[in-house]
């Protein structure tokens, strides 16, 4: 088997998610390149063949320039399985891959298991295995899954990968991340609102337990988008990456992107209705309760020992 | 402007999911049933399109059993003018270049200036179907939008990317958009307009219409993961829980010493 690894690299720099890239490919033991439309002053940490489109030349993310040049690589290539992560990038520039060569598209795959690529259904509740009925397929993989390989120190050796193309899409530009008051990465302890909370009013009850213990309090995107919370609190992928002493999760079901912005933390508590919520996989304790009835216990406890 | 919004129905993701007899895709049965989260902010980018340039007709498309028409109903009450239903009983074995296939083959014809649908689904959450429409029909297409304005048949737009960085982008019309969370704040249907809904026209099209592609993939077993974790659970009054839980957070850690 061979893949073509589909590496990122946004305003001069390649993005870290070449490790999942990597370790995909160690875990099925295929031949493999990479491509990546980008720079030779910032080169992916890869030992293999490189094929590399300038970025000077194509500009930053363009879905139909970038399709064409992954196009013209894979052409060469000619690779059974085209990875990429599951990412902005990814989950916008596969689909496109997939339909121009007639692939099946296998999204956020979680496992690599016996040949079969194992994908997460209802918010990784349930999974699923997928068999592919081309002759190949695009898949993109979840942040983190094959994660965790060293990077390699050998120069790639390269190919270089050029089109004549435009696009329809103008890039105007990047726009930085929200500047917020609250760095939570400072926090020892951090309480987390989540959608279970209900309604506006019970942040109050989220920021006393964080203020009985000290802490700050965060919120998951649901309440964030609701306004419930600022988006300086935010805790996942796009928000802030925290891993207090201890982290408090009410009401949160656990979506990948806030695992991945709390899984770290040295103690996790979840306060949950649901058991069967994915927060459960990585809370040391789950506590099946209605939160609008235990925490105030909670503040109570706490403040008066 | 004609505008289309493609949507789909969902269980609550809160629900106790049963694994189907066929192992195939969760039972379908005993559920309750919502518009993705994800679409309802693409109905309600549409309605604000349309109360912003006056002259806009918006058509909500959905591919399902009899049952989603209540979510297309639900569309309506927010403001769309016409229900379009796909019927397909089988629609949960459908993947996404199915689906989108049948989405590209009804609007073919019928000259959408725009576009709209969320930027995946919160069951199979494949993320492809918005992108794959606008490969089908030869449009530019911008996923993961976190912000949309309109100006002079030019869209704007904000692409969500990692780490709370934005991407702006541009394109003219028409175009396929899909539609992150928190891209506007989508209204509840008021009485009266799920009361005018009911009169709004609702299209049935028949699923050997429109499905043209053979599937490219298929579910060969669908199962619940093992849990990993295997954290303590604690149950009970919240007076016994809270104590339980304090005990073993000062065994444990250090932020109550």
């Amino acid at each position: 088997m061979k893949v073509l690894l589909v590496a990122e690299y946004r305003d001069g720099k390649v993005l870290g998610s070449i490790s999942d890239l990597l370790g995909f490919a160690a875990r099925t033991g295929a031949d493999h390149a990479m491509f990546v439309v980008g720079s030779e002053a910032a080169l992916p940490a890869y030992g293999g063949t490189l094929y590399l489109a300038d970025a000077e030349t194509y500009g930053e993310y363009r879905p139909a320039v970038h399709k064409q040049l992954l196009l013209a690589a894979i052409d060469k290539v000619k690779p059974d399985l085209v990875v990429f992560s599951h990412s902005s990038y990814g989950w916008d520039l596969a689909p496109r891959v997939a339909c121009a060569l007639g692939l099946a598209q296998v999204s956020e795959v979680v496992d690599y298991v016996d040949g079969t690529l194992v994908v997460p259904v209802c918010n990784a509740k349930l999974r699923r295995t997928v068999e592919i009925k081309t002759g190949g397929a695009v898949v993109t993989l979840q942040a983190g899954a094959f994660g965790g390989s060293e990077p390699e120190t050998a120069a790639p050796s390269l190919e270089r990968v050029a089109v004549e193309t435009t696009d329809r899409v103008e890039f105007l530009g990047y726009e930085a991340a929200e500047a917020g008051g609250i760095d939570l990465s400072k926090a020892e302890v951090i309480v987390s609102a989540g959608r279970g909370i209900g309604k506006p009013e019970n942040i109050s009850l989220i920021a006393d337990l964080a203020k009985a213990f000290g802490g700050e309090y965060g919120a998951s995107r649901p309440v964030v988008d609701a306004e419930w919370a600022e988006h300086a609190r935010q805790v996942g992928t796009t928000g802030q990456s925290v891993a207090p002493k201890l982290y408090i999760a009410c009401g949160i079901s656990g979506a990948i992107q806030h695992l991945a912005g709390m899984k770290k933390s040295d103690f996790i508590v979840a306060i949950n209705t649901d058991r069967d919520a994915p927060i459960g996989d990585v809370a040391d304790v789950l506590a099946v309760a209605d939160l609008t009835k235990l925490v105030p216990v909670l503040i109570e406890k706490l403040t008066a020992s | 402007m004609k505008i289309l919004v493609c949507i789909k129905q969902v269980p609550d993701m809160e629900s106790k999911f049963k694994v189907a007899a066929d192992s195939r895709w969760y039972d379908t049965a005993d559920l309750a049933w919502r518009m993705n989260e994800y679409d309802e902010f693409a109905v309600e980018q549409a309605v604000l399109v349309k109360e912003q340039v006056g002259d806009a007709d918006i058509t909500v498309l959905s591919i399902g059993p009899d049952k989603v028409k209540e979510t297309i109903k639900k569309a309506l009450a927010m403001g769309c003018d016409r229900g379009v239903h796909i019927a397909d009983d089988e629609v949960s074995s459908r993947e996404p270049f199915q689906i989108a296939g049948m989405i590209a083959e009804y609007a073919r014809d019928k000259n959408f200036d725009l576009i709209l649908t969320g930027m995946q689904s919160q069951d199979r959450g494949s993320g492809q179907v918005g992108i794959l429409v606008a490969e089908l029909l030869d449009l530019p297409g911008v996923s993961t939008v976190v912000a949309f304005s309109l100006a002079d048949g030019r869209l704007e737009l904000r692409r969500e990317l990692e780490g709370g960085v934005k991407a702006r982008v541009a394109t003219g019309l028409p175009a396929v958009v899909t539609c992150q969370l928190g891209l506007n704040n989508p209204r509840y249907p008021t009485l009266p307009n799920i009361m005018k809904a009911k009169k709004k026209e609702l299209i049935t099209v028949g699923v050997a219409d429109v499905l043209k592609v053979e599937a490219r993939q298929q579910t060969a077993k669908l199962y619940f993961p093992e849990k990993k974790g295997g954290g303590l659970i604690l149950e009970g009054e919240p007076a016994e829980v809270a104590d339980r839980l304090i005990t073993i957070l000062k065994e444990k850690t250090a932020v109550l010493a």
